[in-house]
């Protein structure tokens, strides 16, 4: 059965694309490993510290707050885009594993007393709510979780609001590494954010036009093993296949992993 | 554009398991929460504990999404012949046309919590017991649901506190309206866990007697549980529904705080303009809204303020919190249906536990049931993080 029988595909304009990894701090960095111009070397994740929040706010934010953030910004900068009214998609399969692990350490012990803002911080949109605060930005934000679709859903999400009318959606796709003893039923290595900002009408700045839609397909992987093997390892990687297809420009289609048995088939188009 | 109607509904929370006991509890003013002695919870505070949900059995083949809150949402799906009415929109649209959108803030983390007493004194590992993606994760109740139901369509958790389960209706209705789905599950779960006790507790926000949303002497929530779930598609003149139709849904940031509410309630004002704009529909046209309500002193004080800044003072308002406590992230969909509730039965629910009315709230608070038909409503959840939803329902003609 094709289950997806009588759906338009949902189309957009990507406009601006964030990366940061391990190895790898920002988008052009990626796109030139994608391109095989320089070779992708491994190493522990670089999360920039949140220029813009207020130094009370500043104090309060955790790593996974600071990834967001950064990816936020990276995707939007040089766009025009007016980030106090930017419809916001957040995406992350497990949020703040830190900050978890913390509370439940807390709670397993003799003295169950949370600090506050460690309670404040547990709420899975925590960045959202600080990328708010930071940006002035009132306009809707939501924030979605697959498991490790996470991604896929995300972008699904975001695509689906700009064809609902909404003119530009930032989608930030995000986890952190998974401290011990988290770490050992959720081995997620390091902590990973892709940021893509999409417009329905395409411009000077916009970079392909994405067509979408859920296909009873495979996920596909990637050829280069240390790449296909952050692809595997963290959640908001299963982005990869998109971004190299991104990276190489042209007319090209690609399906990313989403829920069984189902994949979410990106098509690329050139900007004229 | 066609309404998006709600096919089926169903929950589970502290006034019982199914829709005649939410009504029957609603109709009686009847307040559920009780003096907290949850698991090893050392608080003085009141809860509203679901009856009912250990002794819910997962399928043996399910066993590895064991956890207190999918236990809660089968209870929950289990009510009112909601998985038949599931069944059908599968037999009629295919597996894969069928969504599910869930809202939940904690899922199944008071597994984890628990999984931390007991981790091995040498290596500090968990036990292997504990499953992480089965209980832990956020998606485990969508794919816990999915799983359960046989569906093969697109699926997704909104965690944004305990505005989730509201959002959630927005987030279907675009997928109906694009064409990426013919119907979904939407709804949401929370279940009693330490973190969301204790959590609330460092806040000074837990209140020590069953909360008094909208009293001058409010002073905190009770936390609740629950799981709510509706049955959304777009064609109301196929087959038997609730008669009520989601209309409009509006969504905000407060961009003020990570968990207090902005003092004037801009972002709430925004979220309830834009769902009645998204309805087509004047605020006067609102017969009742069902607030948020938690009964700490700031959420209800901005809340009051920003109602009356879009409706003025006439509108009929009430929390119902009073009677179910904050289930957090089922919050949006137990009062959707509640309002559901309120339009098929023809009453306004009264606020229980508010014994004087907040006089700094210019607002028309019903403190009693009123047997006064709603034909149109609005329903407010507003979570941590600024996160604001309303949502418009009315009465299908």
């Amino acid at each position: 059965m094709n289950t997806t029988a009588h759906t338009q595909p949902l189309t957009a304009a990507l406009d601006g694309v964030a990366f940061i990894g391990p190895g790898i701090s920002t988008w052009t960095q990626l796109r030139s490993i994608l391109r095989g111009a320089e070779p992708y070397h491994t190493a522990p994740t670089l999360i920039p510290p949140p220029a813009t929040l207020p130094p009370a706010e500043r104090r309060r934010t955790g790593r996974i707050v600071n990834l967001a953030l950064a990816a936020g910004y990276q995707a939007t900068a040089g766009t025009g885009c007016d980030l106090s009214t930017l419809a916001t998609v957040y995406s992350s399969s497990g949020g703040d594993s830190n900050n978890c692990h913390e509370i439940c350490q807390t709670l397993a012990s003799a003295d169950r007393q949370l600090s506050p803002t460690r309670f404040h911080n547990s709420v899975h949109n925590v960045a959202a709510g600080y990328w708010g605060i930071a940006t002035r930005d009132m306009a809707p934000s939501t924030v979605v979780c697959a498991y490790d679709a996470s991604f896929a859903a995300g972008l699904l999400e975001a695509l689906v609001q700009v064809s609902s009318g909404c003119p530009e959606v930032l989608l930030v796709s995000y986890d952190l590494n998974y401290p011990t003893p988290l770490y050992e039923k959720r081995p997620i290595t390091d902590s990973l954010a892709v940021g893509l900002l999409l417009r329905r009408d395409s411009g000077a700045h916009s970079l392909a036009i994405l067509s979408a839609a859920l296909r009873q397909a495979e996920p596909e992987s990637m050829a280069d093993p240390e790449l296909e093997n952050l692809r595997q390892k963290i959640p908001a990687a299963r982005a990869l296949p998109l971004l190299a297809r991104v990276a190489q420009g042209g007319a090209a289609s690609c399906q990313i992993e989403y829920l069984s048995p189902l994949a979410l088939e990106v098509q690329l188009k050139p900007c004229a | 554009m066609r309404p998006i109607v709600l096919r089926s509904m169903s929950a589970a929370s502290c006034l019982g398991s199914g829709l005649q006991a939410h009504a029957d509890a609603l109709l009686a003013q009847r307040c559920a929460l009780r003096r907290c002695d949850f698991e090893t919870v050392q608080l003085d505070t009141y809860v509203g504990e679901t009856a009912g949900i250990d002794r819910e059995r997962l399928p043996a083949a399910m066993a590895h999404f064991e956890s207190r809150n999918n236990r809660l949402a089968q209870l929950g799906l289990s009510q009112d012949g909601f998985r038949e009415a599931v069944a059908g929109s599968v037999q009629r649209y295919g597996a894969g046309r069928v969504g599910v959108f869930l809202g939940t803030s904690t899922s199944g983390m008071l597994e984890t919590e628990i999984a931390y007493r007991s981790r091995d004194p040498v290596s500090g590992l968990l036990p292997a017991s504990l499953n992480y993606a089965g209980s832990h994760n956020f998606y485990s109740v969508a794919a816990f649901t999915r799983e359960l139901l046989g569906l093969e369509g697109p699926a997704a958790i909104v965690s944004t506190a305990c505005s989730s389960s509201a959002k959630v209706f927005g987030m279907a209705a675009r997928m109906i309206r694009v064409g990426l789905i013919d119907a979904a599950i939407v709804g949401g779960v929370d279940s009693l866990c330490l973190t969301t006790l204790y959590g609330f507790h460092s806040l000074q926000l837990t209140s020590s007697t069953p909360c008094r949303p909208y009293d001058v002497h409010r002073d905190g929530i009770s936390v609740g549980e629950a799981a709510a779930f509706v049955l959304l598609d777009a064609d109301a003149d196929q087959g038997t529904h609730t008669g009520v139709a989601l209309l409009g849904a509006g969504e905000s940031s407060d961009a003020y705080h990570l968990s207090t509410p902005h003092p004037e309630g801009l972002g709430a004002r925004m979220a309830m303009q834009a769902a009645l704009a998204a309805a087509g529909v004047e605020p006067s046209a609102i017969d009742y809204i069902n607030l948020h309500g938690t009964g700490t002193v700031s959420n209800d004080k901005a809340e009051g303020r920003a109602v009356a800044a879009v409706f003025g003072s006439a509108t009929r308002c009430s929390s119902t919190k009073g009677a179910t406590g904050h289930t957090l992230g089922a919050a949006g969909a137990l009062e959707a249906l509640i309002c559901a509730l309120a339009i098929q039965h023809k009453f306004m629910p009264g606020g229980v536990n508010c014994q004087q009315l907040d006089p700094g709230c210019a607002i028309t608070y019903l403190r009693r049931n009123e047997p006064v038909a709603p034909r149109l409503v609005l329903s407010n959840s507003f979570g941590f993080g600024g996160s604001n939803c309303s949502l418009v329902f009315g009465a299908l003609p």
